[in-house]
C-alpha cells in the first residue's frame, strides 16, 4: 500500500469535525485507493455523496449489478496486485456482493467490500433493506466489521487494507450502517490499530531451511516445481525463474499460478491437474521431489490425495500456517514468505547433479501427448479459436479474462501466458459470469492493455449487464465469446458419467429436440439469444462468425476496434476438454481421448 | 484423543459465533465450549474441548489461529493443568429421602443452594468424571432439571496464557 500522503480532509481545516462517510472515503484515499466500484442505494447514499467530494481522486465506476462490481473489484486487484474496492447498500446489495467475496476468500485476493446499514437504531429489528450482512459474510470473508460508532471509522477501514492486502490476502467487509456514516467527528487517522489477534507471519525460514531444501534439490534426480497463486501474491515469478535458471527444474502451474512461468519455455509443464498436461501430471507422478510452492493441494490438482506426487519428497513454502499439512504432509514445510525463501535459497541454490535423463523424459512427454485438437475440423472448434487469438495478441499487453467451464479450461491451455497478473479466472470457487466484469475491471486499471474475455454462453449471460458498465464508463473490453449453446462443461460430464443424457444444459428453447438431447448432433442452426443483437443494444460492436475462414478477420476486428467488442463466435458443443482425470482419480486413468 | 484447548480471543461482538460458525463449517467434532470474560476487559477467554487426532488438532489450533478475533491458542492437556466443570442440578428429595441426598452431595463436595418442599438445588464443580458420577448417584431420585457449563480450565504454577501476547497499553 502506499504511504499515506499527506491530505487535508474535505472540508479544509483540521481539528473540523466532518461525516463518517468522508472519513471512510479519506482513508481510502490515504491508502492509495483510486478506483472504486460502487452501487448506490438507500443505506449507501452518503458514501457516495462523499465520492462526489473526492472525483479528483478517485473513480468511481457504477457496475450494473453488486456483484459485477464485486468481480470487476476483483478484475483490478488480480491484475495490478492492489487492493479492489467495492462498494453496495444494505439488503439485496450487500447480498449481491457474496458471491464475489467467497470468490475472493478462495482465490485469496485483497478485496474491501463496503456495505451500507440500516441506522444502528433499527438494526435487528427487520428494517427495510436490512440483512444482517456481517453474520451472512463471516465465514467467506477473511475479516469483517459492523461499525457502530463513528470514532471507529478511520481505524476501521485503515485495519480492513491491512488485513486484506497483508499476509495470505483476502477479503474484508465493513458494514457501515447510514447514521454512523451521517455522524461526524474529528477524524484521527493515525489511531492505532486494535489488531492483537492478527498474526501477520513475517517468519524467515532458517538457513537450516534453506540448506535442507538446497541439498534436497542437489540430490534430486526428477525434481518438479509446483507453483501457484502464491508465488503470485508475493509477486515472486522473477525469484522463480532466477531458481528454474539456476536449476533447471521443471515448473508445473495451478490455475491460479498460470504466467507465473513463461508458458513457451521448454521447462514449463503448463497447467496441472484435472484438466492439466499429460506432461504436467506425469512428471508429478514420476517426480522425487515436489517443490510446492504457494499451493494449497486443492482437489483439482492432486485427484486422489494418497497418490498424488506418491514417490516424491513434498517440501511446501507457504505462507498460511493452516495451509501446512491440511491436506498433504510435507516432507519440509517452510512456513514463510515464498518471495523472501526464493531469494535465500537462490543465494546458494545448486542444480542437481545430472537432470539430462530427466530433461529428455520430459521433452519426449511433450512431444507425444501436447495440448492438441483436430486442426482438420471444418468448422470452428473452440480450442482453434483460442489459439488463434493467441498467435494474434501474443506480442500485445494482453490481460485474459474466462469465465467458468470449457472455454475456461481451454483458455488456460491454449493462451500461452508469459507474465503473472494476465490471467484473470475464478479458480478456487469456479463462478460463472466472472468474466467481464473482471475484464472491465482490469481495463479501469490497466487502460492501454488490450483486455479480452474469453468467455461461454452460458457464463457470459450471467453478468451480461455489465456491457452496459463497459459502454457507459467507457472501457473498451473485448468479448470472444465461444458460443455452443450448452453448457459445455456439464454436457461433458454427461456424456462421459451419465449416458450423455441431458439434463437441463441446453441453452436453447424447450421446444427444441436438442434440449432432450435428440437434435441431429450438429451445432443448432437457430441461434439463441441473438449475442450480437444484444452487444448492439448496450452499444457494443458485434460480429458473428460461424465458418473457419472468417475467423481470423473476426478476431482481427474484435483486437483493432477502438471499442467494446463482441465476437460471437458458434462453436460445436460435441467437443470435450482433453485430458482429463476424473474427480478424486489418478494420473493412471488420465483419459486422453 | 481428547484436548483441551484454551484460547483468548479479543472481546468483540460476533466473536463467540465467528469461531463456532468456523468449528462447524469445518466438521470438528467439538465436545464442550466454554466462554467468558478475563482479568483483561479486552479479552475473552474460550474453553474447547476437541476430539480428533494429531492431524485433526493441528487443524483447529490453526484455524483458530487464523481467525483475526483470536490472540492466542494453546493446548493445554499436554501440560500440567485444572480442569472444572460448573454444574447445576434440581433432584425431587421428599422429605424421607433428603438426608439421604444430602450425604451424597457432601461425598462430593457440592452444595445445595435451594431448597423446595419436594426438591432441592444442588451446585457441584469438579473434574469431568466427578459430575458425570454425580449425575449417575442422583438419577435414582430424579433429576429434575440439569445445567453444566462446559469446561474451564487453566495452567498449574507461574505460567499464564497468553501473557506475552497482550495487546500494548495505549
Amino acid at each position: 500500500m502506499a504511504a499515506r500522503a499527506a491530505t487535508t480532509p474535505p472540508k479544509a481545516e483540521k481539528h473540523l469535525a466532518i461525516s463518517g462517510a468522508d472519513i471512510a472515503i479519506q482513508t481510502l484515499v490515504n491508502h492509495g485507493v483510486d478506483t472504486v466500484f460502487a452501487y448506490p442505494g438507500g443505506a449507501s447514499i452518503p458514501l457516495h455523496q462523499s465520492l462526489t467530494r473526492f472525483r479528483d481522486r478517485v473513480r468511481v465506476i457504477l457496475p450494473r449489478h453488486e456483484q459485477g462490481g464485486g468481480f470487476a473489484a476483483q478484475g483490478y486487484a488480480r491484475s495490478t496486485g492492489k487492493l479492489g474496492v467495492c462498494m453496495a447498500t444494505s439488503g439485496p446489495g450487500a447480498t449481491n456482493l457474496i458471491t464475489p467475496i467467497a470468490d475472493a476468500k478462495l482465490d485469496s485476493i485483497p478485496l474491501l467490500a463496503i456495505t451500507g446499514q440500516v441506522g444502528t437504531p433499527v438494526i435487528g429489528t427487520d428494517a427495510f433493506q436490512e440483512t444482517p450482512i456481517v453474520e451472512v459474510a463471516r465465514s467467506v470473508t477473511k475479516h469483517h466489521y459492523l461499525v457502530t460508532d463513528v470514532a471507529d471509522v478511520a481505524r476501521v477501514v485503515r485495519e480492513a487494507i491491512h488485513v486484506a492486502t497483508t499476509g495470505r490476502p483476502g477479503p474484508v467487509l465493513i458494514d457501515l450502517p447510514k447514521n454512523v456514516q451521517l455522524a461526524e467527528t474529528v477524524p484521527d487517522y493515525d489511531a492505532p490499530m486494535q489488531l492483537p489477534g492478527y498474526r501477520l507471519n513475517t517468519r524467515v525460514a532458517s538457513p537450516d531451511e534453506i540448506d535442507a531444501l538446497a541439498s534436497l534439490i542437489r540430490g534430486a534426480r526428477r525434481p518438479v516445481i509446483y507453483a501457484g497463486g502464491g508465488v503470485i501474491a508475493a509477486d515472486a515469478a522473477e525469484e522463480l525463474r532466477e531458481l528454474v535458471r539456476k536449476t533447471g527444474i521443471p515448473v508445473a502451474m495451478t490455475l491460479m499460478g498460470l504466467g507465473v512461468y513463461p508458458a513457451d519455455e521448454a521447462l514449463s509443464l503448463d497447467l496441472l491437474g484435472m484438466h492439466g498436461s499429460v506432461y504436467a501430471n506425469q512428471a508429478v507422478h514420476e517426480a522425487d521431489l515436489l517443490i510446492a510452492l504457494g499451493v494449497r493441494f486443492d482437489d483439482r490438482v492432486t485427484g486422489k490425495v494418497p497418490e498424488f506426487a506418491k514417490r516424491a519428497t513434498i517440501v511446501h513454502v507457504e505462507i498460511d500456517p493452516s495451509e501446512i499439512n491440511k491436506v498433504k504432509e510435507a516432507d519440509l514445510a517452510i512456513n514463510a514468505n515464498v518471495k523472501e525463501v526464493l531469494k535465500q535459497l537462490n543465494t546458494i541454490v545448486k542444480p542437481p547433479e545430472d537432470l539430462a535423463e530427466w530433461h529428455r523424459q520430459i521433452a519426449a512427454w511433450k512431444q507425444a501427448d501436447p495440448f492438441h485438437y483436430k486442426a482438420e475440423f471444418g468448422g470452428i472448434l473452440p480450442q482453434y479459436a483460442i489459439d488463434e487469438l493467441w498467435r494474434l495478441t501474443r506480442d500485445r499487453d494482453t490481460i485474459i479474462a474466462t469465465g467458468v467451464g470449457q472455454h475456461q479450461m481451454w483458455s488456460a491451455q491454449f493462451y500461452k501466458l508469459r507474465k503473472p497478473r494476465r490471467w484473470l479466472s475464478s479458480g478456487g470457487l469456479g463462478t460463472m459470469g466472472f468474466g467481464l466484469p473482471a475484464a472491465l475491471g482490469a481495463k479501469a486499471a490497466h487502460p492501454d492493455a488490450l483486455v479480452i474475455d474469453i468467455d461461454g454462453d452460458g457464463s457470459l449471460l450471467m453478468n451480461v449487464q455489465e456491457m452496459a458498465t463497459c459502454h457507459c464508463e467507457k472501457l473498451p473490453v473485448k468479448v470472444l465469446l465461444l458460443n455452443n449453446m450448452h453448457l459445455g462443461m456439464v454436457v461433458q460430464w454427461e456424456d462421459r458419467f451419465h449416458q450423455a443424457n441431458r439434463a437441463h444444459t441446453y441453452l436453447g428453447s424447450i421446444d427444441d429436440p436438442e434440449a432432450l438431447g435428440r437434435g441431429d448432433g450438429i451445432t443448432p442452426q437457430v441461434r439463441y439469444p441473438d449475442f450480437v443483437a444484444v452487444a448492439r443494444g448496450f452499444q457494443w460492436q458485434a460480429r458473428s462468425v460461424a465458418k473457419k475462414d472468417e475467423l481470423i478477420d473476426g478476431l482481427r476486428e474484435m483486437i483493432e476496434s477502438p471499442a467494446p467488442f463482441l465476437l460471437d463466435v458458434q462453436v460445436p458443443y460435441q467437443e470435450h476438454v482433453l485430458p482429463m482425470i476424473p474427480a478424486g482419480m489418478t494420473v493412471n486413468e488420465l483419459i486422453k481421448e | 484423543m481428547r484436548h483441551v484447548l484454551s484460547a483468548l480471543v479479543h472481546n468483540v461482538p460476533g466473536v463467540l459465533s465467528h469461531i463456532a460458525g468456523m468449528l462447524a463449517s469445518r466438521g470438528y467434532n467439538i465436545e464442550s465450549l466454554a466462554v467468558g470474560e478475563t482479568e483483561d476487559a479486552q479479552l475473552s477467554r474460550m474453553t474447547f474441548v476437541v476430539v480428533g487426532d494429531d492431524r485433526v488438532l493441528e487443524q483447529v489450533r490453526k484455524q483458530l489461529e487464523k481467525v483475526v478475533t483470536v490472540v492466542q491458542v494453546d493446548d493445554i492437556s499436554s501440560q500440567d493443568h485444572v480442569e472444572r466443570d460448573l454444574m447445576l442440578l434440581k433432584v425431587a428429595a421428599p422429605p424421607g429421602k433428603r438426608s439421604e441426598v444430602r450425604e451424597l452431595i457432601e461425598i462430593f463436595r457440592g452444595r445445595i443452594v435451594d431448597v423446595a418442599p419436594e426438591m432441592v438445588m444442588i451446585e457441584i464443580s469438579g473434574q469431568e468424571r466427578k459430575i458425570e458420577a454425580f449425575i449417575e448417584m442422583m438419577r435414582p431420585f430424579g433429576i429434575i432439571e440439569l445445567a453444566r457449563t462446559g469446561r474451564i480450565a487453566m495452567v498449574r504454577g507461574q505460567k499464564t496464557i497468553g501473557q506475552e501476547s497482550k495487546p500494548a497499553p495505549k
